[in-house]
């Protein structure tokens, strides 16, 4: 298919603004008499605020009000409470204070005389597990916000002991399903792996702090935040203020980093707007520091877990018996867990599977989804053992993920519990076709070999994340001048998707890309109802919602055609922005239709629109009523089976076998998107990831002491995101050629997050590959590791220690 | 699902809803009793390390540094006395001049941002750890959330704000938009900075020169190729 805009390497609308200097940013957000708030974040892990005394706080010259926990209605998940007096976790906000400049606020929170009262703690969720283990909040140890309720497990003594130090202890668990006959693959199989496994949590540590700025105005709650999506994140800060969603006014034109941490709403950018309204709606100016975005900005889950899996000769995976403990942080956290089981069922096709998974509640920062949560844990710990398989087995490491990978277009394949169908899959073709461009063949004859010290090898990884979602809403308009306003709630986290797929309209209604508007940034832009930016979905869902806005623009503009010229909307077509009879040569442009339809009014400009659409649609399409031909339309295509996104990445590395240090040769990422929307952005995105995957895999770190529980790695230089050094220069980024998915108007699904799985797992195979088969079932994979391996000195912590590295 | 009436089924597995305030699951408050692993008292929760704040108070009253073991929750505040002793200082920024009087413990970055209205200028971190707040002092990138405004007296600072000139754009700014440098953008401005400093150093450098010269700028969304790409583009075509 030949499009005219889908598919070419547009120049952003905003990226300008972002070499400038001009793009603001939450804590960007100036006003007379601003107000500067300072949180009281507990040092404890766990304990209980017995006593605060102000008095000397509020003496501090500037002192303008506090805000404590029992003069919010907090939510009822006290763990992720907005202020509490019970903190569950190091860094959780106590209470706040406002004052007149910012030193002045840290001043009177240091003048906050507070009495603590600590109590047990968890930091190691088997901990939590054992017989007379302490919990990390009162009442209970295990809860997820998907389907599992607040509750106490503990295992047995027995089950610790018959698990001794290196094995999981299996234990009872809230989830448990399987499929197929895993005794009789189990007997099939010809090689059967079983592997304990740790896979640290980790910080997501965007660049940008959450800071978050609000005022109240004429009944509305005015919020500067950061946040990954802009029409999604609305309800839930409205939930958290306690108003309703319309009124709020949220802007949020620019985001400094997300990555799944700031998908939506979160209880701290609640802490201005009350802070305000308790000041009579004077701005307030909440800056967050790099400690307490560490703190409140979630992290990845960690686990704790087992993995068996049974192999033909021919490599394939007949039987996959799964275990999985989460760190799920001090609240319902998220279901990173439960992915591995869908991740697993997908990427290999297993004959039959088992999937066992009990999160664990700790005292350490809320756990959230961070890209590809669960599924980039999960081709982390199988993608290595894959390449051990492949050496007991003879064979291939390739050939052995060619036997088991998804691909024809995903006929046949199968996710999940319930083994579901998808819309498309060609992670097998991902696979062929990279290593084919990657060279794999030549650079493998090389793998393992050593020379000196270094020892050269290459690495494939995979991964996969759901990738799409449908029935949402679109919302296009062409004002009496002929320009399109594309208006959208994708939020700009830096995919730049808010432009990739606000194209599609303009694509459908054949306009010139310099005649469009792109009309975003939060409540103002009068957003439609659109999914958020996050799990890798915005390429599939908001293409399907300009598709149909699309439509029901070019629908209307033809009959509009026809009530102008005569005959029906069958008798005309839409070309260069003008409305053409089929015959004849009568034409009318957009911009005569445009005013055309502000005089009709009606169903033409927006004062009658679909009752199926969400209520922020109708209401942003009633306040542009009037002002052209305003189309708003919900999705309603069909949907059937999971979109799932894959992606395929081949590395070679140089592993230096006296310091541990890794050098990475060459990297080849290859996801399957279907349609690619924008070349550029991918490429952007698929080397983002893979060094976001390289830090994931190897660099970052997430240590907590265990005496105290407090964390090590709050700073950047601790926890040590990758920089220019730590990475190659280039990197090659490909995708799927002839690839498409069929319940997409132009083909295309979404990419975010599998890229990185796919980036950190293939470095962890080319280390297996460099080590001899041999595979550490630990991430991050640290120099000291491969020292001591090589040296055979036994690992500096217990096999499922966690938080230590 | 409560969340949203509209909210469609059509959601996949890995869909995420934002957790309903009003449905999560809430146990009571903690009990006073203690069971399991005791901790120690209040006093052992003190950090041993030097609180940043105490830093800056110490810079105020002397002009010397005092160490000090003082924290959050100390009955006993550090010697400093709270306030801050502020300082007349003309800053010259982008060529312009501006007299201010500042705290003499106040960072540039502070100032540049909060009195200036220069936002451009990043806090990613406020530790000299990130690089989002680069700047240019004389010749030199400097992080201005590390840098003292007190002490800027008659230095020449440039900022991101000041790198186009006459509203064209720098070749460096140019370049970082034909490559698609920035993603998230929020350390673009210290990307900036830290590239056209170095061609103004050196207008040939090598690849390896260049991520050298760059390395103090991270990048969470991983763009360091297409920034590196912008810098050899603006190196080869100069």
């Amino acid at each position: 298919m030949a499009y005219k805009i889908i598919g070419k390497d547009l120049t952003p609308p905003d990226i300008e603004a972002k070499v400038t200097g001009k793009a603001k940013y939450a804590e960007d957000f100036r006003a007379d008499g601003m107000v500067f708030l300072k949180l009281l974040a507990s040092p404890m892990p766990h304990a209980k605020v017995k006593n605060i005394d102000l008095s000397k706080a509020r003496k501090v010259p500037g002192f303008v009000g506090v805000l404590t926990a029992d003069e919010l209605k907090q939510p009822k998940d006290a763990g992720h409470a907005i202020l509490t007096n019970d903190p569950a976790f190091v860094g959780q906000p106590i209470l706040a204070i406002a004052a007149e400049s910012e030193q002045a606020a840290a001043e009177a929170i240091e003048a906050v005389e507070i009495e603590l009262e600590p109590l047990p703690f968890v930091i190691d969720p088997l901990d939590s597990l054992k017989p007379n283990g302490p919990n990390a909040i009162n009442g209970g140890n295990v809860a997820n916000r998907r389907g599992v309720k607040f509750q106490e497990i503990k295992w047995s003594g027995k089950d610790f002991a018959l698990a001794g130090d290196d094995q999981l202890p299996q234990g009872q668990v809230p989830i448990d399903w399987s499929y197929g006959d895993l005794e009789a693959k189990f007997k099939e199989s010809v090689l059967v792996l079983e592997e304990a496994f740790v896979s640290s949590a980790n910080a997501h540590h965007a660049l940008e702090p959450r800071s978050a700025a609000a005022y109240w105005e004429n009944g509305k709650v005015h919020v500067w935040g950061s946040t990954q999506s802009s029409s999604f994140a609305v309800p839930s800060l409205a939930k958290y203020i306690g108003v309703k969603p319309s009124e709020v006014v949220m802007v949020s034109e620019f985001c400094g980093g997300g990555f799944g941490g700031k998908g939506y709403a979160y209880p701290v950018m609640a802490i201005p707007a009350f802070m305000s309204k308790k000041l009579g709606g004077r701005p307030v100016m909440m800056r967050m520091s790099r400690a307490e975005e560490f703190y409140n900005g979630s992290a990845r889950a960690g686990f704790q877990g087992s993995v068996k899996i049974g192999f033909g000769a021919d490599g394939r995976v007949k039987a996959l018996d799964a275990f999985v403990v989460q760190d799920n942080g001090p609240t319902g956290g998220f279901w990173d867990f439960q992915n591995f089981g869908d991740a697993s069922s997908i990427v290999f096709q297993p004959e039959a599977m088992r999937y066992r998974g009990i999160p664990v509640l700790t005292n350490t920062p809320p756990k959230g989804p961070q890209r590809g949560p669960g599924e980039n844990q999960t081709a982390n710990v199988l993608e290595p053992l894959m390449d051990k398989a492949a050496r007991k087995l003879g064979i291939d490491p390739l050939a052995l993920r060619l036997m088991n990978s998804p691909g024809g277009g995903g006929a046949g394949v199968k996710i999940g519990a319930k083994q579901a169908p998808v819309t498309s899959a060609y992670l097998r073709e991902a696979l062929e076709q990279g290593a084919k461009a990657f060279n794999y063949a030549e650079r493998k004859k090389n793998s393992g070999k050593r020379v000196g010290s270094k020892i050269r090898a290459v690495g494939i990884g995979q991964a996969y994340h759901s990738a799409g979602g449908a029935g949402f809403d679109g919302l296009v308009r062409i004002t009496p001048d002929g320009i399109l306003h594309i208006h959208t709630g994708v939020g700009n986290l830096g995919t730049y998707s808010y432009m990739d797929t606000s194209r599609v309209a303009a694509e459908v209604l054949g306009y010139d890309w310099s005649r469009c508007v792109i009309e975003r940034g939060g409540t103002k832009a009068n957003m439609p109802w659109n999914l958020g930016q996050f799990g890798s979905n915005t390429s599939f869902t908001m293409t399907r919602t300009n598709f149909a806005a699309g439509t029901a623009c070019k629908e209307l503009l033809l009959e509009i055609g026809s009530m102008v010229m005569g005959g029906t909307s069958d008798n005309y077509q839409i070309a260069d922005e003008k409305i053409v009879a089929k015959t004849g040569g009568k034409s009318i442009t957009f911009a005569e239709a445009a005013q055309k339809a502000i005089e009709l009014g009606g169903k033409f400009s927006g004062q009658e629109v679909d009752e199926e659409l969400n209520p922020m649609t109708k209401a942003s399409a009633k306040a542009l009523a009037g002002t052209g031909l305003v189309a708003a339309a919900k999705d309603k295509q069909p949907k059937k089976g999971v979109v799932p996104g894959l992606a395929a990445a081949f590395i070679e590395i140089e592993l230096d076998a006296e310091t541990g240090r890794v050098d990475i040769i060459d990297y080849l990422g290859i996801p399957d998107v279907g349609t690619v929307l924008h070349p550029k952005g991918l490429a952007a995105q698929v080397r983002g990831a893979a060094v976001m995957g390289f830090g994931l895999a190897a660099l970052e770190r997430y240590v907590y002491d265990p005496e105290y529980g407090r964390p090590n790695i709050r700073g950047l230089y601790q926890a040590k995101p990758p920089s220019y050094l730590d990475v190659p220069a280039f990197m090659q980024s490909v995708y799927v050629e002839g690839a498409t998915d069929p319940q997409n108007p132009v083909g295309a699904k979404g990419v975010g997050e599998p890229i990185q799985g796919a980036a950190s797992s293939a470095y962890l195979s080319a280390i297996t590959e460099a080590l001899g088969g041999h595979t550490f079932n630990r991430v991050p994979v640290v120099a000291d590791m491969i020292i001591n391996h090589l040296n055979g000195l036994a690992p500096s912590h217990k096999p499922l220690q966690v938080n230590c590295q | 699902m409560s969340w949203n009436s509209e909210t469609p089924e059509t959601l996949d597995a890995g869909m995420v809803m934002p957790p309903d305030p009003a449905n999560d699951f809430g146990p009571e408050p903690a009990t006073v009793e203690i069971a399991g692993n005791v901790v120690g008292e209040p006093e052992s929760w003190r950090p041993p390390t030097l609180a940043r704040r105490t830093f800056l108070r110490g810079v105020v009253c002397s002009g010397v540094v005092i160490a000090s073991s003082g924290y959050l929750f100390s009955s006993q505040p550090a010697n400093a006395s709270a306030k801050s002793t502020d300082r007349l200082i003309t800053l010259s920024i982008n060529g312009k001049k501006h007299r201010l009087n500042v705290p003499s413990n106040e960072t540039l970055a502070h100032t540049l941002r909060y009195r200036l209205g220069l936002t451009g200028t990043k806090l990613g971190c406020n530790r000299a750890e990130c690089g989002a707040c680069t700047v240019i002092i004389g010749d030199v990138t400097e992080y201005s959330c590390s840098t003292l405004t007190s002490r800027m007296q008659g230095k020449e600072i440039r900022t991101i704000e000041g790198i186009a000139q006459n509203g064209k754009l720098h070749p460096v700014q140019q370049a970082f938009i034909d490559e698609l440098g920035p993603q998230c953008g929020f350390c673009t401005p210290g990307q900036v900075m830290s590239a056209v400093n170095l061609l103004e150093m050196n207008a040939n450098p090598s690849v390896d020169e260049v991520r050298l010269a760059m390395s103090g700028n991270l990048c969470r969304c991983g763009a360091y190729e297409h920034y590196l790409n912008g810098v050899m583009k603006v190196v080869r075509g100069a």
